[in-house]
């Protein structure tokens, strides 16, 4: 008990930290249109490569500088943010929800399913993931949905074989034999007793894989095989910064900073709502 | 009137072919308490699985019928025999910390089984299970039934286990060492709370032990156990006063005494194990002949 609120305590920065970065992220690309200074997209060659507000040649209203192209990078930022989003939430959720079943099964049942399940796993983990994505997004087409539907078909191997082998472990436990002996069907002990223990795994898995969504994502824009309109994403906010990195620093920085700040939230927010959501822990 | 358990002529083999259990026969009265003693791996448990229907899937049943209240499991389509056994037995079992679910309250995992698998409503559930933790003497169900097994000490999550076991009012119970995780001076409480609430209750329990002196204490029939065949069966008194099988005695012998625990310290006599060895191999000799 002790223990488990030292660890609590020491866990709680963390959390607030990562959930603040996080909330402040989802809430600028929601209400992107409202906050961003300027429009994402106007071009003004009269005001390319503006330094951020703290160094000389700055212009009031443009707070990180510009492009090449003029056009204002905080507000590329805010709305790149969307895109990054969405893909996030999507995408890990979609990976989670095949993932996360295929394990349960294989783990609780076990046996044949579990050897079904258990080779195409393996089979598909053998696929480098970014030239897997990138072949992929090649031939379901450019365009949103099938980034998404790219990162769900690559990483829905991570839940699997997580939650596998956690449901292995708690199928072998006595609660369990309890419940069969007790007369429960095997479906049913899968989703009333051993779900709620692989919870925890879940949620820590799910928070880790929209991180590693947000930067697929950036892989896939900066090699510009993301979505193909005009619509600013960090990758390629980054691709063009990499162009002009000699005049213009902040256009490669800044998006680099968003990326990490944003992915290492998700993977700590993750670890800390897992400790929240194990009673053992909490 | 049929007996409450009729093992006839069990035998169960590995999926290499060695026998685990070899021509197991007991019987369990209503009402009454049958001691399985013997050393560990004598199948003790394994036959408490069998009749539980949870045996490991590496453990196959070969041969021979066993009958609870007169219904032959083995002919029952699978699922009326779940039914029947999850309406009519029960398990208390070894270990408390891994047979309750962690990451679930007690009041619900207690009541959830008397609801869903026998149909009865939540009050009455909720009723029976305060009864039942009033009769192993929890105090403050209150806090209990809101608990988490961890915020449990392992004497308190035993008697849950022992008041759930108890709740749907099953004809037997197996108890499969009920207290061997416990601290000793736990283990007589344990013992003397199943010994109460099976009078008061009058089930049957199959009590899984390797504890002679245990045995005396709780049982009025013991079947004793080796390499998954019954040596011995008789009347726990009888076989106190008089043990027929060498084996039996050796055993006997070997539990310790506390009035020279270190004298009485011995190990089973190695000519007694000879003779068990090849009895054991000549019964496999006869069993093999007709079972290729």
């Amino acid at each position: 008990m002790d223990e488990a609120r030292i660890i609590r305590r020491r866990l709680s920065p963390r959390l607030w930290l990562a959930g603040g970065w996080l909330l402040l992220a989802l809430l600028a690309a929601i209400f992107a249109p409202l906050v961003a200074p300027q429009d994402p997209l106007a071009q003004d060659l009269m005001l390319e490569r503006l330094p951020p507000f703290w160094l000389d040649g700055a212009e009031p209203g443009y707070w990180l500088g510009t492009d090449s192209l003029g056009r204002d990078l905080l507000s590329r930022l805010i709305f790149g943010g969307r895109i990054a989003f969405i893909v996030a939430f999507a995408a890990a959720i979609a990976a989670c929800v095949v993932g996360s079943t295929l394990g349960l099964i294989a783990g609780y049942f076990g046996g044949w399913a579990d050897r079904i399940i258990s080779r195409i796993v393996d089979i598909w983990m053998a696929f480098p993931p970014v030239l897997f994505a990138i072949l992929l997004v090649a031939v379901l087409g450019t365009g949103l949905s099938s980034v998404i539907l790219a990162i769900a078909i690559i990483d829905w191997t991570r839940f699997c074989r997580v939650i596998r082998a956690e449901a292995m472990g708690q199928s072998r436990m006595d609660y369990v034999e309890n419940a069969r002996i007790a007369g429960y069907g095997r479906i049913g002990i899968m989703l009333r007793e051993v779900l709620p223990n692989v919870v925890p795994s879940i949620v820590a898995l799910l928070s880790l894989e929209m991180g590693i969504a947000v930067i697929v994502e950036a892989i896939l824009s900066f090699v510009n095989l993301s979505i193909s309109t005009d619509d600013p994403t960090w990758g390629g906010i980054i691709a063009e910064g990499r162009l002009s990195i000699h005049q213009a620093w902040w256009v490669l920085v800044f998006p680099l900073i968003t990326l990490i700040l944003t992915v290492l939230s998700f993977s700590q927010f993750g670890e800390a709502l897992k400790t929240r959501f194990d009673p053992v822990l909490r | 009137m049929s007996a409450c358990l009729d093992i006839a002529n069990l035998s169960a083999v590995l999926a290499n072919g060695q026998r685990v259990l070899r021509s197991v026969s007991l019987t369990v009265q209503p009402g009454e308490v049958h001691a399985l003693v013997g050393e560990s791996g004598a199948g003790k448990t394994m036959i408490g699985k069998a009749v539980l229907g949870v045996l490991p899937s590496s453990v196959r049943i070969v041969e021979g019928d066993m009958r609870l209240e007169g219904e032959d499991l083995g002919k029952l389509p699978p699922k009326a025999r779940r039914t029947l056994i999850g309406a009519r037995t029960a398990l208390i079992p070894q270990d408390p910390l891994t047979a309750l679910n962690p990451s679930r309250r007690i009041g619900p995992q207690m009541t959830d089984r008397l609801v869903r698998i026998l149909g009865w409503s939540g009050d009455k559930a909720d009723k029976r299970v305060r009864q039942l933790l009033d009769e192993v003497q929890i105090r403050d169900p209150d806090r209990v039934l809101k608990s988490y097994p961890h915020e449990l000490s392992g004497g308190m999550r035993q008697r849950v286990l022992i008041a759930a076991a108890f709740a749907a009012e099953p004809r037997l119970i197996v108890a499969d060492e009920p207290t061997t995780a416990l601290d000793v001076t736990v283990q007589k409480q344990i013992l003397r709370l199943i010994a109460a609430l099976q009078r008061e209750h009058g089930t049957a329990i199959l009590f899984v032990t390797h504890d002679l002196g245990v045995v005396a204490k709780i049982s009025q029939k013991v079947s004793v156990l080796y390499a998954g065949k019954v040596v011995e069966e008789a009347e726990t008194a009888d076989l106190f006063a008089a043990p027929r099988h060498p084996y039996t005695r050796s055993l006997m012998a070997a539990t310790p005494r506390y009035t020279a625990p270190f004298a009485s310290l011995k190990p089973v006599d190695e000519t007694v194990l000879a003779g068990l060895a090849a009895e054991i191999a000549a019964a496999d000799q006869a069993w093999r002949r007709p079972h290729g």
